[in-house]
């Protein structure tokens, strides 16, 4: 009987375990046995090389300064969309008028496709006759911006399109967050005599922290993971100053068809992933409440 | 009857996506016609893709036997990528237009065969020559013709007539030299109360692949960047330094054009909307301009310094390796159907690329489109003065490092003998393995 049970379980398991070894599983233990080897061209198969590709990582330039960028990108777009979010959850959470309109428009970025953002900011960004620029012209004669074409604000400017893509996919967590929490918190506390900033603070605040925990690893995750404005908006450039490190990835494996150091690249990235999502889910873990 | 209509509408079943669906009939399929299947890029909207599709169904309706399933693939970059990937899991398409500059690569994955291997009658052989020899630049190499000239362009100036003869110039005269386009472009500079710059004097797009247009001024200076074998550059050869400081001077030195690097996408719109008063920018663009400008505009050969000279671009039909014999012959004989004066006349006179063949330019067709349009002929007659587009082996590695010297040059980030150098200290790396 015990046995039987066994077998049931596996049964059970197999559907989801299968996917996630074809998917998941198999191709990252690919990745990392085809970062030791050489790029396989026309008649030349691939061979074993070792460290090699490692140590061509290590002296990549390109690589530091994808890294680099990689990481203001992060942080300039976690922190931020994370607490917009959360701003604007709370204000459309409020009784106010034509809130549903509010939430819609906050959430509209979120269900346009990265591509479409990207070209509808590349119009703002134009020098001369974007957006941007109408407005700096007309309203304060200002002269002619270039922030997709200066090195020192192209990665601003990419930072600004995904926090705004962002944010409203985030408020849409805190919303739901927030509608759960019990209406007698808020009459307790005003009988208690609490303001709304001590409310905040130690009832609401701590009682988001899971869904803050869910939010943030997403993020991480996004920012190494949302490049598709990179292709339309500046490919990279000028001088790989807008470049993250899985557009570099792409560009390595299937523009230059480096593809076992594309692999090793792609390892990078999943050890760094991988460092921090455990890493935020230790140091998150103590102090979230879940009911 | 009733059983070829079954038989014609299962073969077209056939010809669909569907992988399973292919495996089961494709033997059947065989014996009733050859199938090919064909990639190919668009780079300037919609016209294009509807004209291909119109010349392979003509080809088709024309040749029973033959099948050919006009694949859109994308970008040039779409399409390369996807036909490398294709053929790297052992089912390329047999023919495709690529960049012709992606050849050194295609040949370097073993991909692609010569057209020489395939052209057995004189006739054939007379055929391979009858291309314009700059076009035949980037497509042959080691003494065999690996691309046919297809969809190619050549970068051109454009000019606003109506700027010119506001800012007092000759509204029929562009400038001819290098110091001619900054003279004018100072001219040509118009700046409002508070000194901001409401139109520029000239626009050398640089962004995304700002080697090409940057070629143009290398070749004036009289220098090439890399060899014909392409495994060797010349980044950091005086006389191309010289040119990047001229490209730079045109913003530091002169203030004829913007600052930091110029989109290459919204340069035609900053022309229609009289932010620049002359563009650089591919014959490709004719069309449009001609459609879009709301201003009477000419154009002209780029200015000369040392020389007159251009770069060529654009790409070619290339057959890959991954075919069998009949495929091979249906693709060839394709490729020679399309290149033909009637049918690449069609295509000019709808896209704005260049024909690659004299005889192309003496049809009735195109002599009725040149006269009504006499701009389509700048981009033909530039053609003797025009070299080869940048492209080695390893290209997009090598262009990219290019590229990127270029960018931060541009933006002031390195001098521009020193990100030259660095350039070219790189592209020596990667291709030294390859003499």
């Amino acid at each position: 009987m015990a046995k039987r049970e066994w077998i049931y379980g596996w049964l059970f398991l197999s559907p989801a375990l299968i996917f996630l070894f074809t998917f998941t599983h198999y191709p990252a233990v690919n990745t990392i046995i085809s970062s030791f080897f050489s790029t396989p061209k026309g008649r030349r198969p691939a061979k074993f090389i070792g460290p090699e590709n490692y140590q061509a990582l290590i002296e990549d330039e390109v690589f530091w300064t994808v890294l680099e960028n990689n990481f203001w990108f992060a942080v300039g777009t976690i922190p931020t969309s994370i607490l917009l979010a959360l701003a604007m959850a709370l204000w459309v959470n409020s009784q106010l008028k034509g809130r549903t309109l509010a939430r819609m428009a906050y959430f509209a970025p979120t269900v346009l496709p990265l591509i479409a953002v990207a070209n509808i900011w590349l119009f703002f960004y134009t020098p001369g006759f974007g957006l941007i620029d109408q407005l700096r012209g007309g309203l304060f004669n200002l002269p002619a911006s270039n922030l997709l074409g200066n090195p020192d604000t192209v990665l601003a400017a990419m930072i600004v399109v995904a926090i705004w893509k962002e944010a409203g996919f985030f408020m849409i967590f805190y919303l739901a967050a927030l509608q759960s929490i019990p209406p007698v918190l808020k009459e307790a506390a005003d009988v208690e005599g609490a303001s709304n900033f001590y409310y905040l603070r130690r009832i609401v605040i701590p009682l988001l922290m899971p869904t803050t925990l869910f939010i943030s690893v997403n993020a991480v995750i996004n920012s190494f993971r949302l490049v598709d404005h990179i292709f339309v908006m500046t490919d990279g450039g000028p001088n790989n100053a807008s470049s993250l490190l899985l557009f570099y990835i792409y560009e390595t494996a299937f523009q230059y068809w480096q593809t076992g150091y594309a692999a090793t690249l792609t390892v990078v990235m999943l050890i760094l992933l991988s460092i921090l999502a455990i890493g935020q889910f230790f140091l998150f873990d103590r102090k979230i409440h879940y009911r | 009857m009733k059983i070829r209509k079954i038989a014609q509408s299962w073969l077209g079943k056939c010809l669909g996506k569907s992988l399973l669906v292919a495996a089961f009939c494709s033997p059947l399929s065989l014996s009733w016609a050859v199938d090919l299947e064909f990639y190919f890029p668009v780079a300037v909207g919609g016209a294009a893709a509807d004209t291909i599709q119109e010349l392979t169904d003509e080809y088709v309706a024309a040749n029973a036997g033959v099948n050919i399933d006009a694949v859109y693939a994308g970008s040039y970059q779409d399409t390369v990528t996807k036909a490398l990937t294709a053929a790297r899991g052992g089912k390329p398409p047999q023919l495709s237009v690529i960049l012709s500059v992606d050849m050194f690569t295609l040949i370097d994955e073993d991909v692609i065969i010569p057209f020489d291997d395939l052209a057995s009658s004189d006739e054939d052989k007379a055929w391979l020559t009858s291309f314009y020899p700059a076009f035949m630049e980037n497509s042959q190499t080691g003494g065999k013709t690996y691309g046919i000239p297809f969809q190619r362009s050549t970068p051109v100036l454009y000019w606003n007539k109506e700027a010119f003869a506001e800012a007092g110039l000759d509204p029929e005269t562009p400038p001819s030299t290098w110091e001619e386009t900054i003279e004018f472009g100072k001219k040509l500079v118009k700046k409002d109360a508070d000194g901001n710059v409401s139109r520029w004097g000239v626009r050398i797009p640089s962004s995304g692949f700002p080697y090409w247009l940057f070629q143009g001024l290398t070749t004036q200076n009289d220098v090439i960047l890399a060899n014909s074998e392409g495994n060797e550059t010349n980044f950091d050869d005086p006389a191309v330094v010289e040119a990047l400081q001229y490209l730079i001077d045109l913003n530091k030195e002169h203030g004829v054009m913007a600052p930091g690097i110029i989109e290459w996408g919204a340069t035609p719109k900053a022309f229609f909307e009289g932010q620049t008063a002359m563009m650089w920018t591919s014959t490709g663009n004719l069309t449009n301009v001609r459609n879009n400008a709301p201003f009477d505009f000419g154009v002209a050969l780029l200015p000369a310094n040392k020389r007159r000279g251009a770069p060529t671009g654009g790409g070619n039909f290339f057959i890959f390796r991954e075919a069998d014999d009949e495929q091979k012959k249906a693709a060839f004989d394709f490729v020679k159907w399309i290149t033909a004066p009637k049918q690449s006349a069609k295509w000019t006179i709808a896209t704005g690329y260049v024909a690659p063949r004299a005889d192309t330019w003496e049809t009735e067709e195109m002599k009725a489109y040149t006269k009504d349009f006499p701009p389509a002929l700048v981009a033909r007659d530039q053609l003797d003065f025009a070299v080869a587009e940048l492209s080695t082996y390893e290209n997009q590695r090598v262009t990219t490092i290019f590229n990127d010297a270029l960018a931060a040059a541009i933006t002031g980030k390195k001098g521009a003998a020193e990100a030259l150098a660095e350039a070219q200290e790189k592209a020596e790396a990667i291709l030294k393995d390859y003499r």
